[in-house]
This record gives structure tokens, sequence and C-alpha cells, in this order.
């Protein structure tokens, strides 16, 4: 009888939660997976068949989702090095027994708050308008255009504003990481006559692994996914040069109506997700230090 | 002596280096507040310079063009009652799940994990449309272009990370006072609202923090759904100012400055809870 009415009121108290989960998230993902083996017009299902692994095949020989796709691996790697050798950085500085420090952790941290969308949009008045500005004043065309008009230096705009927003946010963990090692292992160390440099790789940097493990994780998992961003400052420009993967699935399923396409990119997307979580937190986890 | 000199000189090296940096990160935002007040001409003609007259014309306008206050108003809504279920649903789960420990106990709570990482791309076509069947319309019910319907998503969005946060809370939360409560006779929704709950405050605030920033910044779903220009978001509302081929940039930077005041403030009085939230949800 109690047994029964516990059981009654474990379900209970999940309820609401699996309710709109469920609703939310596993069907939808359920309907996906199916939904992109058939030839489903974006509309109604009825009438759909069963196609097979045609909309994959058609998504691999998709030109321009396989450059997204390259891009977004590069984006990523990039992103990963900046934002984390950077972050790194601004966490030592900001750990030094400095009156200024606790203000400069707000300070840095704070674009981390305005989100991705309005980030791109005062980044794009930054890199469109001052810069030609400088340019013109300077003399230094060559070196102050606008960024946008190009490839190039369109992806490098991208490059700086994530930098920008997220260097702050990774700092934070890293803060966290270098203030949870033992005051007594530093000492220790400087009287061994270890120093700074010596102590940073061979001590510190061991000893917070967990953080690297964490930030690298989020680093690559935000840059893959970016969207945001990628809309408000290049909106995929100039000639779709700067299209990060999201961005690409976004278009092929709304703008050109192809939404089985579009779905088959997304499971592609998904399971390269997955891949390489695994095996991130696999190959950092082995180098953790337990303490 | 010579080494707390050489200390001193170290401080004030590295204070500079600081202020520098952090000259570097503010750049942008002060660019768009002197921009903010400047006419097209002169932005046209001056960036760097402040603006000659300080005037709030462009504010006025952009607060009536972008419609900012409804805007305002719907990222307000949206954002607190969404906040509010999620804490209040996902801390009910987070306890079933953790202090009834069985197989389909773990194996619904992997569930809720395994799927963080699906990509939002993944369920989106799919997602509207399955919402868009639950319309009923002798009452007006539809989940598609309304807030209650954003709200519905958001919520089944914010289970996953939410539950992930609180199981780890409670996992250390003894289990002493929830024992000495029921043998007084407290049954378990008491039990959980009274005892447990309260005890949950730390980790609470850390999911609501995480989730005010995260969907007041949300741009993607709401796009997807929201398409009454009484109803939009302040980052759907910004798009007023960027129009396919022009923007008018004297509008477009005080639209800009106008979102980004709300997040300033909300940064200024929980800055502290902000941060610690911040650690706590990326270390968990």
């Amino acid at each position: 009888m109690r047994s029964h009415k516990r059981q009654l009121s474990f379900w209970l108290f999940l309820l609401p939660a699996l309710f709109f989960f469920v609703n939310v998230v596993i069907v939808p993902f359920i309907i996906g997976i199916v939904y992109s083996f058939t030839n489903w017009n974006g509309f109604s299902f009825a009438g759909s068949h069963f196609v097979g692994f045609e909309y994959y095949i058609r998504a691999f020989k998709d030109t321009q989702f396989l450059s997204s796709f390259l891009l977004t691996f590069k984006y990523a790697i990039i992103m990963i090095i900046f934002v984390n050798v950077i972050g790194f950085l601004l966490a030592l500085l900001v750990t030094q027994n400095m009156k200024s420090s606790k203000i400069l952790r707000g300070i840095f941290f704070m674009p981390n708050l305005i989100g991705g969308l309005i980030l791109g949009f005062i980044w794009q008045f930054i890199f469109s308008q001052l810069f030609v500005q400088i340019g013109q004043s300077l003399h230094m065309q060559n070196l102050f255009f606008n960024w946008l008009s190009q490839p190039t230096t369109s992806f490098w705009s991208l490059i700086i504003v994530g930098t920008w927003q997220m260097s702050g946010y990774v700092m934070i963990i890293y803060i966290a990481g270098l203030q949870s090692i033992p005051i007594d292992v530093i000492e220790a160390s400087q009287i061994d006559g270890a120093g700074a440099f010596r102590r940073l790789r061979a001590i510190v940097m061991p000893l917070m692994m967990s953080s690297f493990t964490i930030s690298l994780f989020i680093t690559l998992s935000n840059s893959f996914k970016q969207y945001d961003t990628n809309l408000s400052l290049t909106n995929g420009g100039p000639y779709n040069t700067t299209q990060l993967l999201a961005m690409n699935i976004y278009q092929t399923a709304y703008n050109h109506n192809q939404f089985v396409l579009a779905q088959a990119k997304s499971m592609i997307f998904f399971i390269v997700i997955m891949i390489i979580t695994v095996i991130q937190v696999h190959l950092t986890s082995k180098r953790e230090v337990e303490m | 002596m010579e080494n707390t000199k050489n200390n001193h000189i170290k401080n004030i090296i590295l204070t500079l280096i600081g202020c520098l940096l952090a000259i570097v990160v503010l750049f942008p935002l002060y660019i768009i507040v002197i921009n903010s007040f400047k006419d097209r001409q002169e932005i046209f003609q001056n960036q760097l310079n402040f603006p000659s007259t300080w005037s709030f014309t462009y504010y006025i306008q952009a607060i009536q063009q972008m419609n900012f206050l409804v805007a305002l108003k719907n990222s307000l809504i949206i954002t607190i009652i969404s906040v509010i279920f999620i804490v209040i649903f996902s801390s009910m789960a987070a306890w079933a799940l953790e202090r009834r420990k069985s197989r389909i106990s773990s194996a619904i709570f992997y569930m809720f994990i395994a799927t963080m990482l699906i990509p939002f791309q993944a369920i989106m076509i799919p997602l509207i449309q399955y919402m868009s069947k639950w319309d009923f319309d002798p009452i007006n019910f539809s989940l598609i272009d309304t807030r209650y319907g954003l709200i519905f998503m958001n919520i089944g969005f914010g289970m996953s990370m939410a539950i992930f946060l609180y199981y780890g809370f409670i996992k250390n939360v003894p289990l002493e006072m929830e024992e000495a409560a029921t043998i007084d006779g407290c049954n378990r929704f008491d039990l959980f609202w009274r005892i447990v709950f309260p005890n949950l405050k730390p980790i609470t605030v850390t999911v609501a923090i995480l989730n005010v920033i995260s969907l007041w910044n949300d741009y993607l779903l709401p796009s997807l759904t929201l398409r009454t220009p009484s109803l939009l978001t302040i980052p759907l509302a910004t798009f007023y100012f960027f129009g396919e081929f022009t923007i008018q940039w004297d509008l477009a930077l005080a639209g800009l400055l106008l979102t980004i005041i709300p997040v300033i403030i909300f940064y200024l009085f929980a800055q502290k809870y902000i941060i610690k939230g911040v650690v706590a949800g990326a270390i968990k």
C-alpha cells in the first residue's frame, strides 16, 4: 500500500517534466529521424514514402553543404585555440594580486551576456562602417576596409567576434580551476626553486586538467552550433562564403523549402557532434590528475 | 625589500595590461554609445569623436519604431514564466529521480542527459510541424505564434540541463531531514515544497540565471514560432532596423543600445550570482 503510494508520487513528480520534454524534444527528434528517410514535402506527411538514404547521399553531393562543413571545422578549431589561450591568459592575469582584478573580471565576462545576435549587429557597424572611415583618414585602406565585403576578412570577423564573446566565459572556468589548486602545492614548488613558467607547466596546468576539458568542450560545441552571430554579422556573405553549418541547414529548409534534405543534413550534423564529443571527453579525461 | 619593490612594479605592469585589455573589450560598446547620439550625416563624417549634440531623438524614434516597450514586455513575460516553470518542474523531477533509484529512474535520467547533445537544427523542422498540430480552433488555442506556445517549448528545451544540475546537487543533500519529516507524517508533496525545495536555493539561483541569460537572448526558436508584430521579443524586434538592403544606422545604433541596457542592469545587480551560476553550470 505504502509502496504503491510512493510509486504514484514518483510518477506525479516526474510527469510535468516528462510531458514537456517528450513533446518538445523526444517526439520531434524521432519524427525527424523518420522524415529524413522519406520524401516528405514539408507540409503534409500523407502520401510520402520511404526513400532510404537518398537525401543523405544528396547532402554529401551538395557542394555548399560540404564547404559549410569544412568551414565550420576550420572555425571551430581556430576558435578553440584563440578562446582558450586568451581565456586562460586572462584568468592568470585576474588571479594575480591586483586591486582591479574584480572589476577586470566583470568587464571581460560582460560580452557573454549580450546575445550573439546583438553582438553581431554591433560588430557589423565596426567592421563595415568604422573600419572604412579609419582606413580613409589614416590612408591605410589596405588594412582598414569593409571587412565584411571579402570572404577571408569576413571569416576572421566571425572569429574576432566569437573570441571577444567567449574568452570571458572560459576565463571564469579557468579562474575556478586556478583557485581550486591548494596553496601549499604552489608554495612547495616555490621552495623547490621552480620558476614561474615551469611551475605553470609542470604543476598548475596538470592540476586543472578538468577545467581544460570543460572549456574545450564548451568552446567546441558552441562554435559548432554557431548561428546567431553568423546571421547578424555576415549573413553567410559575401556569396555564401561564410555560411556555417547551422545556417546552411536553416537556409536549406526555410529559404529553399527542401525540408527533408535539411533534416538529413541535421542528422549528419548531430552524428558528427556526438562523435567529436565522445572522442574529446575520452582524450582529455585520460589526462586528468586525480587529487 | 628588493622583493616587495619588484612586486610593486610587477603589479603596476599587470594592472596596465589589464586596463588595456579592458579598453579593447569595451571599445565596440563605446563606439556604439557615442554614435547612437549622432544623425546619419555625422555618423558618415566622423565616428570616433563625441557627438556634437547629445540628443535623444534617435532613442525616442527607435523606441517607437521597433515597438521597444512591447518587445520588452514580451521578452520579460516569456523569460520569467518559462524560468519559473523550468525551476518547478525540473526540481521536482530531479528529486524524484535521485531519491527513488531504480532501473527506470536511471534510464529516464540518462535520456534527459543524452539529449543535450542534439543540436537544435535536428529538431526544429519536425518541432514546428508537430506543434502546429496542437491547435484547437474553438478556443483559439495554438502553440504557434503565441507567447504561451513559446513558453511551452522553452520549458521542454530547458528540462535536460536543469534536471542535470538539480540532480547533481540533490545527491549531496543529506537524507536525514527528509526521513525525519516523513516519520512526522509529512506527505511527499509537503515534504518537497516545505523541506527539500528551500534547501535547493543555491542551485535554483544557478538554474534560474543560466536560463534567464539563454532565453532572453534566444533568437532562432522565437523567430520560428512568433510572427505577429505585437508578440515579438527583443532580439526579433532589432531586425526592424536591419532590412534586406539598407540599414538605418542612426536608428539602429540607438535601438541596439536599448536592447543592451536591460542586460547591463541585470548584470550590475546580480554579477556575483551570475558568475557563480556560470561556474556551477559549467563545471557540474
